[in-house]
């Protein structure tokens, strides 16, 4: 049925698919799945899955952490947050590490500037970081 | 921006495109509007009465300047090897708005060129963003496979899931390439062939199926490049389909034929006009003396215009002496023809394609309109996504309209008449008929509702397979409909009870007042470009020029005055007794023009047996087709590209064709063979012209009477069009039907002539893909269109299928009471249990071999639709 009647809920079911993928991330069987579901094209679900920067379409990390570089963050020093992540997880901006357990990636606010410089990881915000305060999250995260 | 446009103010703009939605986002088309701050996108905006609009000052011309500048710096300008270089809306921007030089850094990082589809060629670097093609494949097409993916600072096109595009559902239209303002989207066999300021360009008609697309051939030393649709044609608005646009290759195909052929030993030996004429007159001239009138007989081509037609219909009638003259709309429309003519007492489309868009409510049964009428099926699911109209789908396929309904009714094959006297019943029973226009209108009422009150939703739910619920619900959509337009195809007609289902039709749009207005009717879908006008002009074997009939002496002793030459009085043969009397020696001489039987009729061994045992087969066609192969003579006629002449589409819309190339070799064309023939056979005739025919045909043909080549322009005329200053009629039976009331026939259910058993279970049915015409002859020499699909299957749904032990491209025989053939399977739910489906495009696995040469008492048309076969591994 492509009459377009259930067009809504394609940003819903994109979320789910994600957020039950142990990778974090849409599959291609997914969203031919959705698309047939919600009467949608292929092309037009593709369209909106990458579209929003928080779906991916590629595998990521089990744990996904996202670092503020907006201007608030930015001047709270955001570059200093992001060397910690890259040295203690030995990947640049945009990478998963090889166990397949961090993705980091730069997002742009994350609504918490009051306590700049902050970062999301997966559903948790942290706000007010140091560098002593990263490795002490990524310890807690690694042991788990 | 429209009213600027039609206004002849120029706005300089991208994204928009006449026909699409607007986007407003290139913003070429800034305007100030007095009262209102800033700039304002005129595609956008709605004009309002009173506002004042500046199109152009130093401001506007420089922001243009500005966001031209920055579009280009988005562009790879490779425009010497550029397809679209002087037909490049971008590149006329930059000219006009004097950009001599970039501000800013070109900054397009450059990907390759996506070139796995047959025919569209996906040059990323040259697109800059503008959407139209997005909008058109969603909007046009309604295909949506383009789209933008990462919308935001690195947008970029895709097709499906970021796939190539031969991966996706691409239907290979071209819309994309025709709303593509550069060259990111072209035409792949056209690459490097030629560029705008160096083609000829010639309008003309498409020649595939009834629709009747006006087309823009662009020429390069004779030769066809590329085809456009013209925006302003009056049934395409400037769509295609795949054929249309890209099939257009096999006018110059190594095969066609350029001179004649003369058969010696079984063997063809190329022979001069002079010889090949004088023998052919010699040969029918010497059967004709020995064995009568009617043992000639001749069969005329859907595909050949009026004037070939009414002069070859003229031919047989005076030359030959006979009515023996029939052509393939016997094997798609007769029952159409018969029903409608008994019912309303004109036999053609009631409405204009055009006019859907008023209909609230389309019931399309028995037609694939996607697949074999591509520019009104995709026009059916633009109606249904973006009008609010409801699809009401009567099929037994799951075909790709389907989808696009509100209900879709599953009936089994062949139980047509059930199922459309079950929805009156319903319709009876629940009040929801226009009683007014029963009374006023019509006839025979009460007759035709006692036999329609057996047919309770039940007894329907037994005989079609639909349930019950599902009847009703459909009733009361089209019974409350204000305007409800039936159409159909050969899923309704090519069947032994096909003048029965469509006078079952004819009812129920008569029951519910859906005759005589715009948006309603019923509305048979033709399948050859010029299938209504052969008819129209006579080359049927019961009635000469505009349906009259040669039984009626009235009419006979109009055309014996005219013609000089006394008729008979008899009605001829039709294609199929056609066949059958010749192979019983009853018809001995016969002539064919542009018509293939031996892939096009039922029963292929019995049409082979017939064509062998003729004394003289003179066939005329463009190209050596497996009827010309059995042929004495072949006589090389032209295609469409090569004539002048007129079509008939299939809403009664006469259409002029312009010749674009001179004929191949030493081909002619068709009309002007026919002459030749006819002086040598002693009739002779003198046209200087086919508008000279044309002329002729309007003095003898009523429905044709104001039709002359002067008036027909771009946009032609549509029958009934009876004198000089008629406007022509969009659609028929407004106020009175043509023979006066309406006419209700009681119609009962008949199953189909051969159903499955145990011997041949399954039951069989035919058709047409997206990808090839009727026999193939054309469509199978278009390289891009034979390389989408270069091989017929068959489509079996997958329970059967495992039953079978059959898998995906598996090669079966397939066999029935009449034949034999071997095909590769296509296992899908589109066929129900019990059912498979075949096309009858291939000649190695030619589906007519099977098929079943029963006729429609009425019609005479074959049960193309049902025939019992089974299904072996190899």
């Amino acid at each position: 049925m492509k009459l377009r009647n259930k067009e809504k809920d394609v940003i819903a079911l994109l979320n789910k698919a994600q957020r039950e993928n142990k990778h974090n991330y849409i599959t291609e069987d997914k969203l031919k799945l959705i698309a047939q579901e919600t009467g949608l094209s292929y092309s037009e679900v593709y369209g909106v899955a990458t579209f929003y920067s928080l779906f991916s379409l590629k595998p990521q990390g089990e744990y996904v952490i996202r670092v503020c570089n907006s201007g608030p963050c930015h001047l709270m020093g955001s570059k200093s947050i992001f060397d910690v992540l890259e040295k203690e997880l030995k990947i640049k901006i945009g990478e998963t590490t090889a166990d397949g357990r961090f993705t980091l990636e730069e997002v742009s606010c994350l609504g918490i500037c009051n306590e700049a410089p902050a970062m999301m990881i997966n559903e948790k915000v942290y706000g007010s970081l140091t560098p002593q305060k990263i490795r002490e999250i990524l310890i807690g995260l690694k042991k788990k | 921006m429209e009213t600027a446009l039609v206004n002849g103010i120029t706005i300089p703009h991208l994204c928009y495109k006449k026909g699409l939605s607007t986007t407003g986002s290139c913003r070429v088309c800034m305007v100030k509007i007095e009262g209102s701050p800033g700039m304002q996108a005129a595609c956008t905006t709605e004009v309002v009465e009173g506002m004042k609009v500046i199109t152009s000052d130093d401001e506007i011309d420089e922001a243009r300047k500005l966001i031209v500048e920055l579009i280009l710096s988005e562009h790879k300008h490779d425009c010497l090897v550029c397809e679209s270089n002087g037909n490049c809306e971008l590149q006329d921007l930059a000219y006009e708005l004097g950009i001599e030089r970039i501000r800013f850094p070109i900054s397009k990082s450059i990907e390759p060129t996506e070139d796995s589809s047959q025919v569209i060629l996906k040059n990323p670097n040259r697109c800059i963003l503008c959407g139209r093609c997005v909008r058109a494949c969603a909007e046009i097409t309604v295909q949506r496979v383009l789209n933008f993916a990462a919308r935001g600072s690195c947008t970029f096109l895709i097709s499906g899931l970021d796939q190539p595009l031969a991966d996706t559902d691409c239907v290979s239209c071209g819309a994309c390439i025709q709303a593509c303002p550069t060259g990111a989207l072209t035409e792949k066999l056209s690459r490097f062939q030629g560029r705008s300021w160096e083609f000829r360009k010639v309008q003309t008609i498409c020649p595939y199926c009834g629709v009747g697309c006006r087309i823009e051939l662009n020429i390069k030393n004779d030769k066809i490049v590329k085809v456009y649709g013209v925006e302003e044609g009056p049934a395409n608005k400037g769509h295609l389909c795949v054929k249309g646009r890209f099939g257009f290759d096999y006018v110059h195909h190594k095969d066609r034929l350029t001179t004649p052929l003369i058969k010696h030993n079984g063997k063809f030996e190329e022979a001069s006009w002079d010889e090949a004429l004088n023998l052919v007159t010699a040969k029918f001239k010497e059967l004709k003396d020995k064995h009568g009138s009617d043992a000639l007989a001749g069969l005329s081509s859907a595909k050949c215009t009026n004037e070939e037609n009414y002069l070859f219909q003229k031919f047989i009638r005076t030359c030959f002496g006979t009515n023996n003259v029939d052509h393939c709309a016997r094997l798609c429309h007769a029952s159409t023809v018969a029903g409608l003519a008994r019912a309303f007492g004109s036999g053609a489309m009631t409405n204009s394609t055009q006019a859907f868009e008023r209909a609230d409510v389309i019931l399309v049964t028995g037609s694939n309109t996607t697949e074999a009428h591509p520019v009104i099926g995709n026009y059916f699911k633009h109606l249904a996504v973006y009008n609010g109209t409801k699809l009401m789908i009567v099929d037994p396929r799951a075909i790709e309209l389907t989808e696009y309904a509100e209900i879709w009714l599953r009936q089994k094959g062949g139980t047509d008449v059930a199922w459309i006297n079950g929805l009156m019943n319903v319709i009876i029973n629940e009040d929801l008929y226009n009683k007014e226009f029963v009374e006023n209108r019509t006839e025979n009422f009460d007759q035709f509702r006692k036999v329609v009150s057996k047919y309770t939703p039940e007894k329907v739910e037994k005989i079609t397979g639909i349930p019950e619920e599902k009847l009703i619900a459909a009733a009361r959509m089209y019974g409350k409909a204000d305007r409800g337009s039936i159409v159909f195809a050969m899923g309704i007609t090519q069947h032994t009870t096909g003048t029965d289902n469509v006078l079952s039709l004819a009812n129920l749009a008569m029951l519910c007042g859906n005759v005589g207005r715009e948006g309603t009717g019923i509305n048979p879908l033709r399948g050859q470009n010029n299938v209504q006008g052969a008819c129209d002009v006579g080359a049927l074997s019961d009635v000469y020029p505009g349906y009259q009939k040669v039984s009626e002496a009235q009419a006979r002793k109009k055309f014996e005055t005219s013609w000089g030459v006394k008729l008979s009085p008899k009605e001829g043969l039709t294609v199929v007794e056609i066949m059958d009397a010749a192979s019983k020696g009853e018809i001995k001489g016969l002539y064919i023009m542009g018509e293939n039987p031996m892939l096009s009729d039922p029963n292929l061994n019995h049409v082979r047996e017939g064509l062998e045992n003729l004394d003289f087969l003179v066939v005329q066609d463009i190209f050596l087709t497996e009827t010309a192969e059995l042929a004495d003579v072949v006589l090389p006629g032209v295609s469409f590209a090569e004539k002048e002449g007129t079509f008939t589409n299939t809403c009664r819309r006469i259409q002029l064709l312009h010749k674009a190339i001179p004929p191949i070799g030493k081909s002619r064309e068709d009309w002007k063979i026919i002459m030749e023939i006819s002086k040598r056979m002693g009739y002779p005739t003198a046209y200087h012209s086919p508008g000279e025919i044309m002329d002729e045909i309007a003095s003898l043909t009523p429905i044709y009477g104001g039709v002359h080549f002067d008036r027909l322009g771009e946009q032609g005329l549509q029958w009934p069009c009876p004198s000089r200053n008629h406007p022509g009629t969009p659609y028929l039976h407004k106020g009175k039907f043509t023979r006066g009331k309406g006419l209700f026939t009681p119609v009962d259910y008949i199953p189909p002539a051969e159903l499955p058993d145990e011997e041949y279970p399954f039951l069989l049915s035919t058709g047409r893909i997206l990808y090839h015409f009727h026999t193939g002859s054309l469509s199978r020499r278009s390289k891009p269109l034979d390389g989408i699909a270069p091989e017929g299957f068959l489509e079996i749904n997958p329970q059967d299928a495992e039953k079978l032990r059959i898998k995906n491209n598996d090669w079966v025989r397939l066999s029935s009471r009449r034949g034999k053939l071997k095909v590769k399977v296509k296992i899908t739910n589109r066929v129900d249990k019990r059912v498979v489906f075949m096309t009858f495009h291939f000649a190695e696995s030619a589906a007519n071999l099977l098929t079943n040469d029963a006729l429609d008492p009425v019609a005479k048309i074959p049960e193309y639709k049902v025939s019992a076969v089974k299904i072996e591994r190899i």
